[in-house]
């Protein structure tokens, strides 16, 4: 490693173009610079200093921040192509999701789904890229840090003219007629909270250097952040469940090993009301129509007492009744139960009362659970009536035969079979919501609709998610890197005494505009010219 | 309590047009006296304006608040006003830092814009839905919309920069993108002129036409309309007949309304510049002649980075906890978090070219003014146009 020996004595790591001493111009190329590159402060960065290797050309690559801003903006770009449509998620779950785009947005819909832009945010190419950015985060930062660290925590107070002359804010003035200028200016420097280091009379004054770290910070929030994202992925660490649960009914919660169970006592959908929810609604409401005021299950929270073995009933213990509503989860051992869907009025009982069809004479009524049917109705006096086959969501497939869409009683049709003293052998009934089929011919009997009961279905979501005080902890550092990076500006002055003058430079990292007023602040009244914006004057030349 | 916060509201808008005014006078009488180091009396008068208008309107947030019962900012008429007070809010902060008044003369036309296009929907104090009903909604959205505001104060700055940077004497495409900004503003001005216009008549023509499942339905068009809905069949009697009509899956009479202010702004604006005789940027000239280009620079950079961590707070940070407890979820790229997530990338990329590929004076304000547009894009055509999740913020 050829390291550089600069003349005030420090030695510089190879690269190195202003020296992390005394400021000395060590690269050849910026002497002829009316002003020097401040930024990183001149310090020597592995991504400028070698290209020799694979690696060093992947790590240039992805410590430009050309590159990491092309990588922004390509995902902004995107980004935007997954917000034209619905994303696959928001489209209705029953079709195909390509015969939902193409039904409701045509030509360009089957597009769409065919670039595969239903689904954008979860396509490789697109984690690809937040791989990249994470990548480029990571390698620029240390790319930058270490010497900017390194040039900031060796600099002295004493820094070379070639420095303080290029600096933007510079000037010279003749030495002050007593020393009581310097005390003064060394107070207000004080009281404007300067860290100030003094050597054979000259001084450097120093504030807020913790801002310089701020994007550092914020990047490795935004790191952690990503890997937060990512740890998703890892099996037990999010669950996301759904739980339809009937009013009345107890089911055990998912991911919980069959250790706790909810029951729902009552599922409400409450809609506001003009007379009670005051009248300030009212032309919302009239404009509006019905608008949704709460979500609400009510339900009992219960724990499984002892061991079972497989088909046993358990033995539930009351832990706590709860209300859940939108907003206001239930939180159980870890996992957060969310009020997200319902349905109303569920078929949940059929009842009918098997009659003979001359005289109308009935013989008992049969009613049936939907979600869980009896396989035999004894009515006594030799009256039974089996169920030979039950379809809870009744069609006609493919090969027009009866069968079931789903396991959900939306639409109940039943094969009877009715035994009487009459008729011993039984007769067979396809009864269906109004419609009755005699496959064997005109029966006796028949099984009269007597009337149906419904209930509510509440809808929960089951979530465990795990990283979510990882990505909290991201989130709160990047939040503090941004604050401190953004907030406050890191402001050096140096002010140096040589042959019978002063020299005076200042630096900021930003807002110019407030390092000039503190300067004129710090300078007026003393023997000594605020010094100049190099910039500003040439502005003014030129 | 309601009729008082409305009166409020209005108080606020007269005092803010006032307040321009005003701030344009202290540019003049700058000019004819000799030069005077910071605000003169024009300004100061402009700046008390401005902060009484503010307290109005911060008496209209409240008095609303009180009469709702929650932060007047559920639908799109009160997150939009609300916007508008913070990026008043946001000037007053900016002009107690840097005392120029020739800012007041940029930003407060663009809060008075954004806070007469608010007025353009239902002003109904509507009930809280479900998902809405959580504290998160005060501090996810007001810190949301501060946010936007503070970065919005660049996109004032910006226009500054570029009608005084922007060389008027030959014809370019920097004159052109700079006329297209001044054009987009005269077509909000024409949007609102003509919904007021129109609602001062009670124009109303109803339409049966056949919506996009092919079941038929009646829309009713507030502005006559060149674009009729699909298989529109007019009812009202002597309204205007369309010229076309559009197919099912587009709505008619959104896109009626965005041709007529595009068209009428078309007008308006070509009226205009037959009236000054140059372009519209060119005449605004004057007001910046006296301007440091440094400065504007700086406080456009300044209001980004005051800006930034606000909005990533709120409409992130905020956004993601919220999201969490009331979608079970804290990220699900529905269109609204999707823009949320591109005007943070996009003023992530801003800050990175400025710092490392130094960025500065004309190319940021280009980029202040994108910026903008990111984030009226995000208001206004996801609430309206794309929808999703968010879109209860369009009633």
């Amino acid at each position: 490693m050829n390291e550089v020996k600069c003349e005030c004595g420090h030695v510089n790591p190879h690269g190195t173009v202003l020296c992390e001493s005394c400021g000395k111009i060590l690269e050849e190329t910026e002497i002829d610079k009316k002003l020097v590159d401040m930024r990183y402060e001149g310090s020597a960065r592995r991504s400028q200093t070698y290209n020799k290797t694979i690696i060093d050309k992947i790590w240039n690559f992805f410590s430009s921040v050309k590159v990491g801003v092309w990588l922004i903006v390509i995902t902004l770009l995107s980004s935007i192509f997954g917000t034209i449509l619905p994303q696959v998620m928001y489209i209705p779950q029953n079709i195909p999701a390509l015969e939902h785009y193409e039904t409701e947005y045509g030509w360009f819909g089957k597009l769409y789904y065919q670039l595969g832009f239903h689904d954008l945010y979860s396509s490789w190419w697109y984690l690809l890229l937040i791989a990249s950015i994470g990548v480029s985060l990571v390698i620029c930062s240390l790319d930058r840090v270490i010497p900017l660290y390194r040039a900031l925590s060796k600099q002295r107070v004493s820094r070379h003219e070639g420095f303080l002359k290029r600096q933007r804010i510079y000037g010279v003035s003749d030495l002050p007629e007593s020393e009581e200028d310097f005390a003064t200016i060394h107070n207000k420097l004080k009281s404007k909270r300067y860290k100030i280091r003094e050597e054979e009379g000259d001084i450097l004054a120093e504030k807020n250097r913790f801002s310089r770290w701020g994007p550092y910070v914020n990047h490795v929030g935004l790191i952690i952040f990503l890997l937060g994202g990512m740890l998703r992925f890892v099996p037990g660490m999010y669950v996301d469940q759904t739980l339809w649960i009937r009013e009345g009914e107890t089911k055990a919660i998912p991911e919980t090993d069959d250790q706790y169970y909810l029951k729902n006592n009552q599922f409400i959908v409450e809609l506001y009301d003009k007379e009670k929810d005051g009248e300030v609604f009212e032309q919302a409401l009239d404009r509006a129509g019905g608008v949704v005021k709460t979500y609400q299950a009510n339900v009992t929270l219960y724990e499984k007492k002892g061991d079972t073995v497989p088909g046993e009933e358990p033995e539930l213990e009351k832990v706590k009744d709860a209300e859940i509503r939108v907003n206001e989860p239930l939180k159980v051992n870890g996992l957060a139960l969310y009020q997200v869907d319902y349905k109303l009025n569920e078929l949940h009982e059929m009842s009918f009362a098997l009659q003979n069809k001359e005289t109308g004479e009935e013989f008992g009524d049969v009613t049936v659970d939907l979600s869980n049917p009896d396989k035999l109705y004894d009515l006594g006096d030799g009256y039974s009536v089996e169920v030979k086959s039950y379809f809870p969501d009744f069609e006609f497939n493919a090969e027009g035969e009866p069968a079931t869409k789903s396991r959900v009683p939306n639409n109940p049709a039943f094969v009877f079979e009715m035994k009487s003293p009459n008729k011993p052998e039984g007769e067979v009934s396809f009864v269906a919501i109004q419609e009755t089929i005699e496959p064997l011919g005109d029966n006796e009997y028949k099984m009269a609709f007597k009337g149906v009961e419904t209930k509510n279905v509440s809808g929960l979501t089951v979530r465990k998610d795990m990283t979510l005080w990882i990505l909290g902890l991201g989130g709160l550092i990047f939040m503090i890197g941004v604050v401190q990076g953004a907030y406050w500006n890191h402001r050096r002055i140096w002010i140096r005494r040589i042959d019978g003058k002063v020299w005076i430079a200042g630096h900021t990292n930003k807002n110019w505009h407030g390092l000039k007023r503190e300067l004129e602040g710090i300078f007026d009244g003393t023997g000594i010219d605020v010094p100049k914006d190099q910039l500003e004057e040439e502005a003014r030349k030129g | 309590m309601v009729e008082l916060s409305g009166n409020l509201l209005y108080v606020a808008f007269i005092c803010y047009l006032v307040a321009t005014t005003f701030f344009g006078g202290s540019i003049k009488a700058k000019k004819d006296g000799k030069k005077i180091e910071g605000p003169n009396k024009w300004a100061t008068i402009a700046i008390i304006i401005t902060v009484v208008g503010f307290v109005a309107q911060l008496g209209y947030f409240i008095t609303r608040w009180i009469a709702a019962g929650h932060a007047p900012v559920s639908n799109l008429f009160e997150f939009t006003t609300f916007f508008g007070m913070c990026l008043v809010g946001a000037f007053i902060l900016i002009y107690y830092i840097y005392k120029t008044p020739w800012l007041g003369v940029f930003t407060l036309p663009v809060a008075i814009l954004i806070i007469a296009y608010a007025s353009m929907f239902p002003r109904d104090i509507s009930p809280l839905i479900p998902a809405l009903q959580s504290d998160w909604l005060h501090i996810h959205v007001t810190t949301a919309a501060l946010g936007q505001a503070i970065l919005s104060i660049s996109f004032a700055a910006g226009i500054i920069y570029l009608v005084k940077a922007v060389d008027q004497t030959t014809s370019s495409k920097r004159t052109f993108w700079l006329e297209m900004i001044m054009y987009s503003i005269v077509s909000v001005i024409s949007f609102i002129i003509i919904t007021t216009g129109f609602a001062a008549v009670n124009y109303s023509a109803e339409f049966n036409y056949i919506d996009k499942k092919g079941a038929a339905a009646v829309y009713e068009y507030q502005i006559p309309a060149l674009i009729g809905p699909h298989e529109g069949e007019l009812v009202t009697e002597g309204k205007f007949e369309p010229f076309i009509e559009t197919p099912a899956i587009i709505d008619s009479k959104k896109l009626n309304t965005v041709i007529w202010s595009l068209l009428s702004g078309l007008i308006l604006y070509w009226v205009l510049r037959l009236l000054l005789r140059k372009r519209i940027a060119a005449s605004l000239h004057p007001l910046v002649k006296n301007i440091n280009l440094d400065l504007v620079d700086e406080i456009s950079y300044r209001s980004v980075l005051i800006g930034f961590p606000v909005f990533t707070l709120g409409a992130l940070v905020f956004a993601m906890i919220w999201a969490q407890i009331a979608w079970t979820r804290f990220w699900g790229w529905d269109p609204k978090e999707v823009w949320a997530l591109i005007t943070w990338l996009f003023y992530a990329a801003f800050l990175h070219l400025r710092l490392s590929k130094g960025w500065h004076g004309e190319k940021s304000a280009w980029l202040a003014i994108i910026g903008f547009f990111i984030i009226m894009f995000n208001l206004i055509v996801v609430n309206l146009v794309i929808a999703g999740l968010h879109s209860y913020a369009g009633s």
